[in-house]
């Protein structure tokens, strides 16, 4: 059998986008490219096109979001899609089978595309494999495992500030082990050529062999923000602590929340960018946030030109 | 088959557009060869306003066919639309889809008051009731061959003929 990756057709083009990671650069910088031409039409007055009318897109939440799922919901709109939107709050007993149940249904009401988010890692994959061969997916979030479209913007919004991705260096700051983020951009930025990735987070926040990743592991923030061009902070995740990972959000501020102070250690053209949404005054400062080098709005701009991109690729892209 | 010099056709559209003229108009290049020829008309009329060029995959009709494969351009547009004078420019007119996608993505960015139309080559075989004012010259060709334009290192223009089934 070969193994190929479920996200690609026989002939390498893409029919899903479930992770960043094994994608090639030539699929990450299409989508980084068609993303550019929709800035342009997010910029006009009539922010529509009709590329996808006719096209059902379901987005299908199963764990709560408000920012992914309203900018997959613009980005659908902008292109002329139906969207339809189901919050699905899952019971802890609630298995595949009903999950697959759920996307049955939807099939049969034609959707021609899912963009998932669950808490389970692999949901996506699950549908994917379901689904008819003219049926796209993406995900949007799942578990600790991926979030390719945030991975995505965050690569577009480097590009935009930095021009280059070859001649950088990347932080990835806090909490590394519980974040489907950290693990999107890590594939994404060592795929598109940056020389030099960093994770910065105390042991406790940081997954076993994370080195394997391609990653330099730092546990100082004075050491590990030297000479950094771009900082992606990450939200501590409280929700998914089990048991005591931290002392207290205060101690975690004190050694890994990023002030004014720790960010003239990377260099001063360095950019912050943040995934939200955001814990002020625990893994950020505000004076940082809401600061110069801050590009975190920027971000949420271009995530809705990225998520066109990508659903408009996939819908051209016909099984 | 003996194409006509891209050059001379070129001097002969400036001349119609030139001749025409006295109307405040704007200049719209279509991505990619109609974007040469309207950087050019551009210089050549000494037109005050600047250029806009459009990209139109995101309007074409063939999307369900053909997918979103090739590199799309990001369509600029730095004048008010509302208003004005358009003048379309694009290498070859052959069905007329094109222009269709172009003007329905120009009325995206407002209610021009006049759109007219200006190509180097008209080859007929029309799919839509479409047609242009300013023409470089008129050439009857094949269904089955495809007609481009070219622009060299010194930016010199050309036109190639190829058959539809082979690869570019």
């Amino acid at each position: 059998m070969i193994n190929r990756n479920p996200q690609l057709d026989e002939n390498g083009v893409l029919q899903h986008l479930l992770t960043t990671e094994g994608l090639p650069a030539s699929i990450l910088l299409h989508i980084l490219d068609t993303a550019e031409s929709f800035v342009g039409v997010t910029e006009r007055d009539v922010k529509k096109i009709p590329l996808l009318r006719g096209k059902s897109i379901f987005n299908l939440f199963f764990e709560s979001s408000t920012r992914t799922r309203t900018t997959f919901e613009i980005a659908a709109k902008r292109l002329s899609a139906d969207v339809i939107n189901l919050n699905i709050a899952v019971s802890a007993q609630s298995k595949g089978e009903t999950l697959l149940d759920t996307v049955n249904n939807l099939s049969a009401m034609n959707a021609d595309m899912f963009v998932v988010r669950h808490a389970q890692s692999g949901a996506a994959h699950l549908i994917a494999n379901h689904v008819q061969s003219d049926i796209h997916v993406i995900n949007a979030g799942d578990g600790s495992h991926a979030h390719p479209t945030q991975a995505l913007l965050d690569m577009f919004t480097i590009r935009r500030y930095k021009h280059d991705f070859h001649n950088l260096r990347v932080a990835i700051i806090g909490d590394i082990l519980h974040s489907r983020v950290a693990r999107s951009q890590i594939h994404a930025l060592t795929t598109l050529g940056v020389p030099e990735v960093r994770v910065i987070a105390p042991k406790t926040l940081l997954p076993k062999m994370v080195e394997r990743l391609g990653v330099h592991v730092y546990h100082d923030m004075a050491k590990g923000l030297k000479d950094i061009d771009v900082l992606m902070m990450l939200r501590l995740q409280n929700e998914r602590m089990q048991g005591a990972n931290l002392p207290s959000p205060e101690e975690y501020f004190k050694y890994y929340g990023l002030t004014p102070e720790k960010l003239l250690l990377a260099r001063r053209d360095a950019i912050v960018m943040h995934p939200g949404p955001m814990n002020r005054g625990v893994e950020i400062d505000s004076a940082v946030a809401d600061g110069k080098q801050s590009v975190i709005l920027p971000q949420v701009t271009f995530g809705i030109a990225v998520r066109m991109a990508v659903m408009s690729i996939l819908a051209g892209n016909q099984g | 088959m003996q194409l006509p010099d891209a050059e001379i056709l070129f001097k002969n559209l400036a001349k119609k557009i030139q001749s025409d003229g006295g109307k405040d108009f704007v200049l719209v290049g279509i991505h990619t060869g109609g974007v040469w020829l309207a950087e050019r008309l551009h210089q050549e009329l000494a037109t005050t306003q600047p250029l806009g060029t459009l990209d139109v995959s995101f309007y074409r009709d063939d999307f369900d066919r053909i997918g979103l494969h090739s590199q799309v351009k990001r369509s600029e547009i730095p004048f008010e639309v509302e208003g004005a004078h358009i003048i379309l420019i694009d290498d070859v007119l052959h069905t007329g889809r094109t222009i269709r996608a172009a003007i329905n993505e120009l009325f995206d960015y407002g209610r021009p008051a006049s759109i007219s139309l200006a190509t180097l080559v008209d080859r007929g075989g029309r799919e839509l009731p479409i047609a242009t004012q300013y023409t470089g010259i008129e050439l009857a060709l094949p269904a089955d061959k495809m007609l481009e334009l070219k622009r060299g290192k010194s930016g010199k223009l050309s036109l190639n003929l190829y058959d539809k089934s082979l690869p570019e």
